[in-house]
């Protein structure tokens, strides 16, 4: 490619980039904070309840999460999380409500290709990675802690 | 005030979360992926479980929590348990709410369909 | 065969290939739009009643083609050829609707811009009397293209302002000699462009400069100005893109007035929540073929430029980093 080639790629990329709709950010990201809030204190009110009940703090988180992705795939089946979203933004997406619908709306989306290869393999086309990196990340972290606490005592 | 902090908390991450999605190209699994990671580091440096304090239930919606579980998991079975548990820890916390989104996921697939 | 060649780029027809029947055939959200009275069927099942909307959408384009062969009392027997095509890999939607048509076929890949290759191979092929009756047709459909292209319907994803969305549906039309109906009388086919945009979510403005491109080099063989045409419909540039190709043409020293408009931004109303505008193979195709044909039989244009864009890429390129390449055609449809 020639140099007026590039020239002219660069101002039009440059020209696309000022004309961009400026994005209402101080709007989503407002939305952003009360749709993830209004979660948070779902799940500090589910938290609280389980601290009741369950014998230990694990357990207690453990159904916390477990309470909220529930809630977050009853929400997919229904159809209304999309909807919560695309208002919310990081609001829905972020939460773990928000994680369980990844799984949910892939496993409804291809479940037409089929039991085995639609729903099953493409249950976490979009989760897959958030549990590979949290695996790969939890595991090195403990590792390291272990180690470390291991060599203090 | 539980409940204010945390409100606070998890909007907070979101809001967070929501700047990334408005500044960079990234999809919404590079945004996941980010803040689980974060919140598993997080908490093998102890500042977690200080967050989790101070806002509860709300430390544990946003996805870093599930990064955090992940490590506190690993930490506490490996203790436990010697080197099998830094394994079988990955799943201690987390793994109630995996079975339970894929059981559910499977579920509501046989029965749902995406609107159009 | 050379006399046919206008300028560089441009073929003329002297044999007045007509459009002797076209069908527009859309689903409920299109059929909700400013254009909703200018289409053959409104759907207002998008599924179809069938469980994959793959299956929806080719049934949406057996119904535009059916129509169209049907208008004209002809049955599939008589068609010589079908060229058309879609979004979907492997131009399935083509490819099975051939099946059922039983004619001699074609799938074309265009992306966005496969309705105007369809159109411009369909009146080279009957100018040159290589075939008496052609058939053309493309597709796309919101839930397939969103599959293929994007994310689960069901996933939590915010749309952002410069996304587009696609428009469900299909155009079909029959080319011939013997019959009534606008004559297609030239076609500029288009160079791949690529300026190096990257954004899946800002089509518009990178299929644009494939539109100007193609747009330039058309005024250049006939040595027409926008002046020459009633109207220069762009495909599925929305917004965005629709402003930039207005500036890019600017920038080379042409003046489009008012004769520019794009199919994206005419076939959905803003308060349908459809960021920029539609998008899709179908979206020039139902507007096409609905809206601006019968504009143009009730006298109000009698020249028209059809200029349909196409981003030529595909999920896995995307993936691997690589910018994305457009195209768009010229044709030109004189009543």
């Amino acid at each position: 490619m020639d140099g007026k080639a590039i020239d002219a790629q660069q101002r039009y990329q440059k020209l696309v980039k000022d004309n961009a709709p400026k994005p209402k950010v101080g709007r989503n990201l407002w939305r952003a904070f009360l749709v993830g809030g209004a979660l948070g204190v779902i799940g500090h009110f589910l938290y609280g309840l389980f601290e009741a009940i369950e014998p230990t703090k694990g357990e207690s988180t453990a159904t916390t999460l477990a309470s909220l992705i529930f809630i977050g795939a009853v929400l997919t089946a229904l159809g209304v999380y999309d909807s919560i979203a695309q208002w919310g933004g990081a609001g829905a997406a972020v939460p773990i409500t928000g994680f369980a619908n990844t799984i949910v709306s892939a496993a409804m989306e291809f479940r037409r290709e089929g039991l085995i290869l639609g729903l099953g393999s493409r249950m976490f086309v979009i989760a897959g990675p958030v549990l590979v990196y949290g695996t790969v990340a939890g595991f090195l972290t403990g590792l390291a802690k272990v180690a470390i606490m291991n060599l203090l005592h | 005030m539980g409940y204010v902090w945390a409100f606070l908390a998890s909007g907070l991450v979101c809001v967070l979360a929501q700047l990334l999605y408005e500044y960079t190209k990234w999809t919404p699994a590079h945004v996941l992926v980010l803040l689980t990671v974060t919140g598993a580091i997080l908490e093998g440096l102890g500042v977690y479980r200080l967050f989790q304090n101070w806002a509860g239930g709300g430390a544990l919606v946003p996805v870093s929590g599930f990064g955090a579980s992940i490590a506190r998991g690993v930490v506490a079975e490996g203790q436990r348990m010697g080197w099998e548990g830094l394994f079988s820890g990955v799943f201690e916390y987390t793994g109630l709410g995996l079975a339970a989104a894929i059981i559910a996921g499977f579920f509501i697939a046989l029965v749902a369909k995406p609107k159009e | 065969m050379t006399s046919k060649r206008l300028g560089r780029w441009t073929v003329h027809f002297p044999g007045s290939p007509r459009l002797v029947s076209a069908a527009s055939v859309v689903g409920p959200k299109e059929g909700e739009g400013p254009l909703h009275s200018y289409f053959d069927a409104i759907e207002l099942d998008p599924m179809r009643g069938e469980m994959c909307p793959e299956a929806a959408e080719r049934r949406f384009m057996e119904d535009a083609c059916s129509r169209a062969i049907q208008q004209l009392a002809l049955t599939s027997e008589d068609i010589d050829i079908f060229l058309g095509g879609d979004l979907l890999n492997q131009v399935i939607t083509a490819g099975f609707t051939a099946r059922s048509l039983q004619i001699p076929f074609i799938g074309l890949y265009s992306a966005c811009a496969t309705f105007g290759a369809a159109l411009a191979l369909a009146a080279t092929l009957v100018d040159s009397d290589w075939v008496t009756t052609a058939l053309v047709a493309a597709s796309s459909h919101y839930q397939t293209a969103e599959r293929q292209f994007r994310y689960p319907i069901e996933l939590n994803v915010q749309r952002k302002p410069t996304n587009q969305w696609t428009v469900t549906g299909a155009g079909a039309a029959v080319i011939a000699k013997q019959g009534q109906g606008p004559k297609v009388t030239h076609a500029t086919i288009g160079r791949v462009v690529d300026y190096g945009l990257k954004d899946t979510n800002d089509m518009g403005c990178t299929m644009a400069p494939a539109a100007a491109d193609t747009f330039l080099r058309h005024l250049a063989d006939t040595g027409r100005t926008p002046g020459d045409y009633d109207l220069i419909l762009t495909g599925d540039l929305a917004a965005y893109g629709s402003k930039m190709f207005r500036h890019l043409v600017k920038e080379a020293g042409i003046g489009l007035g008012n004769k520019h408009q794009d199919a994206g931004q005419l076939i959905f109303s803003p308060q349908q929540k459809v960021g920029a505008g539609g998008s899709g193979c179908a979206c020039v195709a139902v507007v096409g073929l609905g809206y601006v044909l019968k504009q143009m039989a009730a006298g109000r244009w009698h020249r028209v430029l059809l200029l349909p864009t196409g981003a030529l890429f595909s999920p896995v390129t995307h993936l691997q980093g690589e910018s994305i390449p457009c195209v768009a055609h010229a044709i030109v449809i004189e009543g």
